[in-house]
């Protein structure tokens, strides 16, 4: 399995003072959904940001590290040209066209993926199927729909620009956990048959990790932990991290990265 | 005895010229709506659209090809306004990007009189301004021909930005420009399209405005006609541009007519501030500003 996204040693900036990111690195391969955890703040929004070349628009900027997407260096690429590239951002808190209804929504996307008209029409008809809902409030303002229905028409209309890479900012918030789990089984399902590759930053850590295939784990901006989701799954101090507050997620990391008693007989 | 159907003369009199208001506020509009810029040099634009207008004719080009060239000058023109002056200044603060425009006011208007110097032009559009009687209320026939031009651009304007991809780009700029971004819409496009279309609507009311007052330096000042227009009307809604343009000049007609003389006449310049003051204590988003489309 090859790298489709590697990110190393990233730091960023607001305003160029204050310091929201210091060292992230990670890597997702092709066809994999990889999770970003940790707390409010820890930096997870801007890492996606950098990723899509969006922190300008904040005021913000990448003083270091470098974003390979696709074997290409992609650290200063607008990110018009990102999406047409393949990697297509959800951003957090859904950012749907209020006014427009959610057809234009899905129709927006594919204009931004540079799509014809007939790819369009296409285009739709795949959402549609893989979100019913959005077909019967297709003519609803989209500000007027609920928040499920506009986490699914932020997603369907990223599927329209026909992503290799979807990157997606806390998907779950704010939603009941039966749209959450379709939501995310919807996302795991293009993954399992289409090979689409996800980056899900999540502070709702049980359910990312068990869809994901592998997690890292933010902390006052930089990766402090990185492995199969499988294997952070099984371990309560990942959940006390970003849920404490930040001494006990300290003192959580601390205990995390103390050898255990194994190693030491090993050694 | 109340004369109705004197009032009702002042009234279609006052709603015909407030049809230019909209022409010049809807300047304001498409621009504010994409880009957050208020872009004071619309006043500019429209003056440096009447002057060239009127330079090409006085110097023997033939109407149509004086109206496209003059067309064509005004699209280069936004654009490269938006090139040079506003793109690099993409996130600076909305006080920066005024300071902006408002320097660039001057700068347009510098170049259309270097260029075409600063005698008064006349500017005939070729429309008798003989008033015609309908049902005993008599009405300017320029005013009326004024009205269906600004009428056509307008409906040309909405079914353009309902029916295109363009219009749909615009649209979405306009609604959540962050989004807009992310999904990879090209910004710089939109930014293209809108002020092309600003040009036109200054070239438009330019000629309009140029016929009715004659071209010269003090065209450029109907900005100030726009702006109680906007306060009324909301300033990131073209309907609201609309129907503020037409209550504007309804408004200044009547007081001019029936309130002016208790102040010994000439109220008509300032009337229309003292109502925007007014409509912004009660409600200082306009009548169709920002009307967000939000579940509760």
């Amino acid at each position: 399995m090859s790298d489709l996204l590697v990110l190393e040693g990233l730091a960023a900036t607001y305003n160029h003072a204050i310091r929201a990111l210091s060292d992230v690195s990670l890597t997702v391969r092709r066809g994999e959904i990889v999770a970003l955890l940790g707390a409010n703040g820890a930096g997870k929004s801007t890492t996606l940001k950098a990723v899509s070349n969006l922190l300008h628009a904040e005021r913000g900027q990448l003083t270091r590290g470098r974003i390979v997407f696709d074997g290409r260096d992609a650290t200063s690429l607008p990110s018009a040209k990102l999406v047409r590239l393949g990697l297509v951002p959800v951003l957090e808190g859904r950012h749907c066209f209020r006014a427009l209804n959610v057809e234009e929504n899905l129709v927006a996307g594919g204009i931004g993926g540079g799509l014809s008209r007939r790819e369009i029409a296409a285009g739709l008809e795949r959402v549609y199927t893989l979100f019913p809902r959005l077909k019967e409030r297709r003519r609803s303002a989209s500000g007027l729909t609920s928040g499920g229905e506009q986490q699914m028409s932020a997603i369907g209309r990223a599927l329209m620009a026909r992503p290799r890479l979807l990157v997606l900012d806390e998907p779950s918030m704010g939603l009941a956990p039966l749209v959450v789990e379709t939501i995310f089984s919807t996302l795991k399902g293009l993954n399992r048959e289409e090979g689409l590759s996800i980056l899900v930053a999540e502070q709702n850590s049980t359910v990312a990790l068990r869809y994901a295939d592998r997690a890292a784990v933010l902390d006052a901006g930089s990766t402090v932990l990185a492995g199969d989701a499988a294997d952070l799954r099984g371990r309560a101090e990942i959940k006390a991290l970003y849920l404490g507050s930040p001494g006990e997620s300290a003192a959580h990391l601390a205990a995390l990265r103390r050898p255990s008693p194994a190693d030491h007989a090993a050694a | 005895m109340f004369d109705y159907q004197f009032f009702i003369e002042v009234l279609v009199g006052g709603l015909l010229s407030g049809v230019m208001y909209s022409l010049v506020a809807i300047g304001f509009v498409l621009i504010y709506k994409t880009s957050g810029v208020l872009n004071f040099a619309q006043g500019a634009m429209l003056l440096f659209a009447a002057l060239t207008f009127v330079s090409l004719v006085e110097r023997g080009v033939p109407f149509w090809l004086a109206l496209s060239a003059t067309l064509v000058i005004m699209v280069v023109l936004g654009i490269t306004v938006e090139r040079t002056v506003l793109r690099p200044l993409v996130n600076q603060s909305p006080m920066t990007l005024f300071m902006a425009t408002l320097g660039l006011s001057y700068i347009i208007e510098g170049a259309a009189q270097l260029l075409w110097g600063t005698q008064v032009h006349g500017l005939d559009l070729g429309i008798d301004d003989v008033p015609f009687e309908v049902g005993g209320v008599l009405i300017s026939q320029f005013d009326l021909f004024a009205a269906a031009i600004a009428g056509t651009l307008v409906t040309t304007f909405a079914l353009f930005f309902r029916y295109t991809r363009t219009g749909l780009a615009f649209r979405a700029v306009a609604d959540d420009q962050f989004a807009a971004l992310a999904v990879g819409l090209r910004l710089p496009r939109v930014w293209a399209a809108v002020w092309t279309a600003a040009g036109i609507v200054a070239l438009v009311a330019g000629l309009l405005w140029g016929a009715r007052l004659g071209v010269q330096f003090s065209l450029s000042l109907v900005v100030l006609k726009a702006l109680p227009v906007l306060v009324l009307g909301g300033f990131d809604s073209v309907a609201g541009a609309i129907v503020g343009g037409l209550l504007i000049g309804a408004i200044e007609k009547l007081a001019e007519v029936y309130v002016g003389p208790l102040f010994g006449g000439g109220i008509v310049a300032w009337a229309a501030y003292v109502v925007a003051l007014g409509f912004l204590l009660v409600r200082p988003s306009g009548l169709f500003g920002q009307k967000l489309v939000e579940r509760v």
